[in-house]
């Protein structure tokens, strides 16, 4: 394992992190400001991706497609809350599981009958579609550079968002205390509603930037929620800063583990079982390291204060 | 008699006649179709004890499945081929998961208990996937039927039906055993008022615990009977979907009455077979009932019939 090799490894870890963190951010805040659980989030994530390809394909420009696509999430975001979920904020967690749950399968179905089952691909912008060295022996496609900086640039521009607007002021109150929020004279409907749909446009937002490299297909958003879930109980329920922190933890340490595991399990094992035990435990980690969390620090490592 | 145990009666009643009914039409069809219900039924009926009488919605259930097909296999490969000895296994594993999981998932509540419990779901789901003495990703194919005190009479689809029904009767009577006894109680206090109940001096978390292993044994029962079912095992059976489905026939059913959930799986699984008779987009359909379902029917089939709901 060479030192080049550890460091795309890391880069990889950021990508999967910065990803993780688009999606997770929009979902721990409708769960903590409104204690809404929202399964169709991953699936916001997958019609952001398949918005992508569909425009990538109409303008054929990659750059065109993303601009598209961002408010056209928003709008998907916008008109679910408007038909589905704001009949169930004040319905209790069963029912929100199951509505959201009827979305996801319908719109997992959706797409597969609109776009076909085989996975789309999206091509990548010529201006990002090249390598560069990032050191001796080191090459790393600049999209995949492009990516993990257009998250972290996200990533700021939230926390500024959030901790230094009106409108920021007003989710972390609702995410502290969302009655005392509605008493004083904000509608916490319409922030809630801002909420969802400004969650939506991230989860396209993610969607589109990972079209070029990732397969866009049915169900892609599956897994990256449940890892999201993750995310959410790692970092403090309704914590954008914990969400970040998390996602970059989950990402570095999923991929760290996949690609070092066995390497490392194989000084103290015969190669045969580190290698089985290596492709066991990798994807284990990051649960292991939720169940860690959840034992010391119950509420999560950022949570807020009630 | 209970006003619970009416509707109950009727459709245990219907189940023990229903191979009769479906020897008018495609026996073997219905019946393996039947037991496919009733092993679902069952599975559903534990995870309602658990939403219905502590509140706690597992979304990782169908892991519970999982370990009760996979216990199975290694049974089957250890070469203990009998059902009851297969079953004892997979309620020790199931309870031991449980229990570890349950006492990291229970410290935190509400939320917190659903994401953790779909990820520890998701957990073992990669465990099995990741086993290649166990057929990884592709499954295991079981040669033969489990037996029953060494006797082979299981292979008999009927006699296999007979077995799945005994064990949702047994398992719904020893539940509403439960919820009737003074634990069934305090869950019940628990759930309505756990600060009231701590003040009463019932911990919370003992109980709660309990519950979860009591849940997941019976759900890793029915694990045991469906790797029977299909002869077959693969980490399918405890993807997250089956997990989200065992928890749309337990709202479905009603949460909270018990014999609402097996009503709830069986007329979830028979609208899917329905339709996929149709057209093979049934989520297409499926979905917006769902959602229809969330929005307007607030207590599910047991409280459009009138009964149960304590939810």
């Amino acid at each position: 394992m060479s030192f080049a090799l550890l460091a795309v490894q890391i880069l990889n870890g950021l990508q999967l992190g910065v990803l993780l963190f688009l999606i997770a951010a929009g979902l721990t805040l409708t769960f903590g400001v409104m204690d809404f659980v929202n399964l169709a989030h991953g699936v916001q994530y997958m019609v952001g991706a398949y918005l992508a390809a569909m425009f990538a394909s109409l303008t054929g420009s990659f750059w065109s497609a993303l601009v598209l696509t961002l408010p056209c999430a928003l709008a998907f975001g916008l008109v679910l809350e408007f038909v589905v979920y704001r009949r169930l904020y004040d319905r209790d967690h069963l029912s929100q599981i199951l509505a959201t749950f009827g979305i996801i399968l319908f719109l997992n179905q959706a797409v597969k009958a609109l776009w076909g089952a085989a996975p789309l691909s999206v091509p990548m912008p010529d201006a990002l579609s090249g390598s560069i060295v990032l050191m001796p022996g080191l090459l790393y496609p600049v999209y995949r550079i492009a990516l993990i900086g257009a998250g972290l640039a996200t990533a700021a521009a939230l926390s500024l968002l959030i901790n230094h607007t009106r409108v920021g002021m007003r989710v972390r109150a609702g995410a502290t205390n969302p009655q005392m929020v509605s008493a004083l004279g904000v509608d916490i409907r319409r922030l809630f509603m801002v909420v969802f749909g400004f969650g939506a446009m991230l989860a396209g937002f993610a969607g589109a930037l990972v079209a070029p490299i990732l397969s866009v297909e049915p169900g892609m958003g599956d897994n990256l929620l449940i890892l999201a879930f993750v995310v959410i109980v790692i970092g403090g329920l309704g914590s954008v800063r914990g969400a970040l922190i998390a996602a970059l933890m989950v990402g570095l340490i999923d991929t760290l583990g996949r690609a070092l595991g066995p390497t490392l399990l194989r000084l103290a094992l015969p190669p045969a079982a580190a290698s089985q035990a290596g492709r066991s435990l990798a994807p284990m980690l990051i649960y292991i390291l939720m169940a860690a969390v959840l034992f010391l620090r119950p509420s999560g490592l950022f949570p807020i204060k009630r | 008699m209970t006003r619970n145990s009416v509707p109950a009666l009727v459709l245990f009643a219907a189940l023990l006649i229903f191979p009769f009914v479906a020897s008018f039409g495609p026996q073997s069809y219905l019946v393996s179709f039947g037991a496919r219900a009733a092993i679902f039924a069952l599975a559903a009926l534990s995870l309602d004890f658990l939403v219905g009488q502590c509140a706690l919605v597992s979304f990782g259930h169908a892991a519970y499945l999982g370990i009760g097909a996979y216990a199975v296999v290694i049974c089957s490969l250890l070469g203990v081929d009998d059902i009851l000895l297969q079953m004892l296994a997979a309620v020790a594993a199931a309870a031991v998961f449980a229990l570890a999981t349950g006492y990291v998932s229970l410290r935190a509540s509400g939320v917190y208990y659903i994401m953790s419990s779909l990820a520890f779901g998701q957990m073992l789901y990669f465990l099995f996937v990741s086993l290649s003495a166990l057929g990884g990703d592709d499954g295991y194919t079981l040669n033969d039927r489990s037996r029953l005190f060494g006797a082979g009479g299981l292979a008999s689809d009927v006699a296999f039906y007979y077995l799945c029904v005994g064990a949702l009767v047994l398992a719904y009577l020893f539940l509403t055993r439960v919820v009737g006894s003074r634990f069934g109680r305090a869950l019940g206090a628990i759930r309505q008022n756990p600060l009231r109940a701590r003040a009463l001096g019932f911990q919370p978390f003992p109980f709660q615990l309990t519950a979860c292993a009591i849940s997941g044994a019976i759900t890793a029962i029915a694990g045991v009977l469906l790797a029977n079912q299909s002869q077959f095992v693969a980490p399918a059976f405890m993807s997250w979907q089956r997990s989200g489905e065992l928890i749309v026939m337990t709202i479905l059913g009603g949460v909270g009455s018990l014999w609402g959930a097996v009503l709830g799986a069986i007329v979830y699984l028979t609208l899917d077979e329905t339709l996929s008779q149709f057209t093979d987009q049934t989520h297409l359909l499926i979905g917006p009932i769902l959602v229809a379902v969330a929005l307007f029917g607030r207590r599910g089939l047991a409280g459009a019939l009138g009964a149960g709901g304590s939810a």
